[in-house]
C-alpha cells in the first residue's frame, strides 16, 4: 500500500514538473478549438452543429500528446529496472502510471472540454454530460494509451508510433462518448452511449495494465 | 535478509541469435562477494539482468534460496536484490533529495535508511541540487543510496565504481564490506579488481 502511494507522488511529481504537464495539454486543446473554427467557418449555426463532435476529438487529440512519454523516459533512464524490481508488480505499476497520467492530464482537460464545447455553440444544457464522459473517456484514453507508449518503447520516433496505435483504438470511445452527447442534444436517450463508453473505460482498466506490463517486460529484455 | 543463497545452474543466454555463454554453474554463499570478468560483450550485464529476472535464460536456472529453504524466484527478486545498472535511473528536473526518497521508500527503504545513506555516501551537500546539475560520480552515489537506505540481501553491481572517485571508491569498498558482514550477497561486473575480497568468474563463451 505504501508502495502505491510513493509511486503514485512520484508520477505526479514528474506530470507536473514536466515542463508545465498538463498546461501543455490544455494549451494544445485551445489550439485545436481555436482553429476548428477559422477552417470550417464562423457561421454560429454550422459550428454549434459540430461542436460537441469537435471537443470530443480535440479531447482525444489531446490526451494523446503527453501519453508517448509515459513509459519512455523511465526506459531511457533506467528507471524502468528499478520500477520492475520494487514490490508492486509491473501491472500494478503501469496502472498507477496510467491513473496519474489521468488525475494531472485528463481532469484538466474534462473540466476545459465542456468550456470549449460552449464557446463553440454547443447548448449549455449539454455541460454536465460532457464534463461526465469527458472524465470517463479520458480514463479509457490514459489506459489505452498506455499500451500503445509501452508498445513503442525503444524505437525510434515512439511518439509517431504511439498515435498510429493508439488512435484506431480511441474510435469506440469518440463514438460512444460523442454518440451519447449527440443524441442527448436532440432529446433521445443517450444512456445506452454514455454505458457503452463506460464499458469500454471499464475493460481498458481492468485489462490494459496487463498489456502494458507485457510489453514492458518484453523491452526490458 | 530474505535471500541467503543464490545457485545458478547450467545456465545458457543468447542474445538475438547470438548464445552469449553456456553451461554456467555459480553458487552464491552469504558474506561472499563474485567479480564477473570478460571482455565487452561477453555477458556480463546479460548474466546480471538474468538473475534479475528480466532476461529468460536459454537453458539452466536460477534458484534463490532464503533462510528456510528455496524461495520463489518473483518475491525474492521483488523484495531482495538490488540491480545498479549502468543507468542510475534518476530524473533530471527532481530534487537529488526526492529522488532518494523515492528511490529507496519504492524498494522498502525508511527515514532512518535515508539519513544514513546520506551520510555514508556524502550525499547531504548534494541533496538539494536538481539531479541534472550533479556530475556523473554524483548521480551514481545518489543512486547507490538505495543499496544502504533499503537493505536487501542480494546486491547486483554492473560497473558501479566506473564514475567514482579515488575517495569514493574507497567509500563504496568499505559499504561493500560491510555489507559482505552482515551476511550479503555481491555479484558484480566490473573491469578493474573489487576493493574487496572476491572470487573471480570468467564468463566467455
Amino acid at each position: 500500500m505504501t508502495a502505491l502511494v510513493v509511486l503514485l507522488r512520484r508520477e505526479l511529481a514528474l506530470a507536473w514538473g514536466r515542463g508545465g504537464g498538463p498546461l501543455v495539454a490544455l494549451a494544445f486543446y485551445a489550439c485545436v478549438a481555436t482553429l476548428l473554427p477559422l477552417s470550417a467557418g464562423a457561421a454560429p449555426e454550422r459550428l454549434a452543429a459540430v461542436a460537441p463532435g469537435s471537443a470530443w476529438l480535440a479531447l482525444a487529440l489531446s490526451s494523446l500528446l503527453s501519453l508517448e512519454r509515459l513509459f519512455e523516459r523511465d526506459y531511457e533512464d533506467g528507471a524502468l529496472d528499478l520500477l520492475a524490481l520494487g514490490p508492486l508488480p509491473l501491472e500494478a505499476v503501469s496502472a498507477v502510471k496510467c491513473l496519474a497520467q489521468w488525475i494531472s492530464t485528463g481532469l484538466p482537460l474534462a473540466v476545459f472540454t465542456p468550456v470549449a464545447a460552449t464557446a463553440l455553440g454547443a447548448n449549455p444544457s449539454l455541460i454536465p454530460l460532457t464534463f461526465a464522459a469527458a472524465l470517463l473517456g479520458g480514463l479509457g484514453f490514459s489506459f489505452v494509451g498506455g499500451i500503445g507508449a509501452a508498445l513503442s518503447l525503444g524505437s525510434r520516433r515512439g511518439g509517431v508510433l504511439v498515435a498510429v496505435i493508439v488512435l484506431p483504438l480511441f474510435a469506440p470511445p469518440v463514438i460512444f462518448g460523442a454518440g451519447a452527447i449527440e443524441a442527448f442534444a436532440g432529446g433521445l436517450n443517450w444512456a445506452p452511449g454514455f454505458l457503452l463508453l463506460g464499458a469500454y473505460c471499464l475493460a481498458a482498466v481492468a485489462l490494459g495494465p496487463f498489456a502494458m506490463a507485457a510489453a514492458c517486460r518484453n523491452a526490458l529484455s | 535478509m530474505l535471500i541467503s543463497k543464490v545457485t545458478i545452474e547450467g545456465l545458457a543466454l543468447a542474445r538475438g541469435d547470438r548464445l552469449l555463454f553456456k553451461g554456467l554453474n555459480l553458487a552464491l554463499e552469504p558474506g561472499r562477494a563474485v567479480a564477473l570478468r570478460g571482455r565487452n560483450g561477453a555477458g556480463k550485464t546479460s548474466l546480471l539482468r538474468a538473475v534479475a529476472g528480466m532476461i529468460a535464460p536459454l537453458a539452466g536456472q536460477i534458484v534463490f534460496e532464503g533462510a528456510q529453504g528455496p524461495l520463489e524466484a518473483e518475491e525474492a527478486r521483488a523484495l531482495g536484490l538490488h540491480l545498479m545498472g549502468h543507468q542510475d535511473g534518476l530524473k533530471p528536473g527532481r530534487l537529488a533529495r526526492d529522488e532518494l526518497a523515492f528511490q529507496a521508500c519504492w524498494c522498502g527503504g525508511d527515514e532512518a535508511g535515508i539519513a544514513r545513506a546520506m551520510q555514508a555516501l556524502d550525499l547531504a551537500r548534494i541533496a538539494d541540487l536538481e539531479v541534472r546539475k550533479l556530475s556523473a560520480g554524483q548521480r551514481r552515489r545518489l543512486a547507490l543510496g538505495r543499496l544502504i537506505a533499503a537493505p536487501r540481501a542480494l546486491w547486483l553491481l554492473d560497473e558501479p565504481f566506473a564514475p567514482l572517485d579515488a575517495e569514493h571508491r574507497a567509500r563504496f569498498g568499505e559499504l561493500m564490506t560491510r555489507h559482505l558482514d552482515a551476511g550479503g550477497l555481491i555479484l558484480a561486473a566490473a573491469h578493474d579488481p573489487l576493493p574487496i575480497e572476491s572470487d573471480g568468474l570468467e564468463i566467455s563463451a
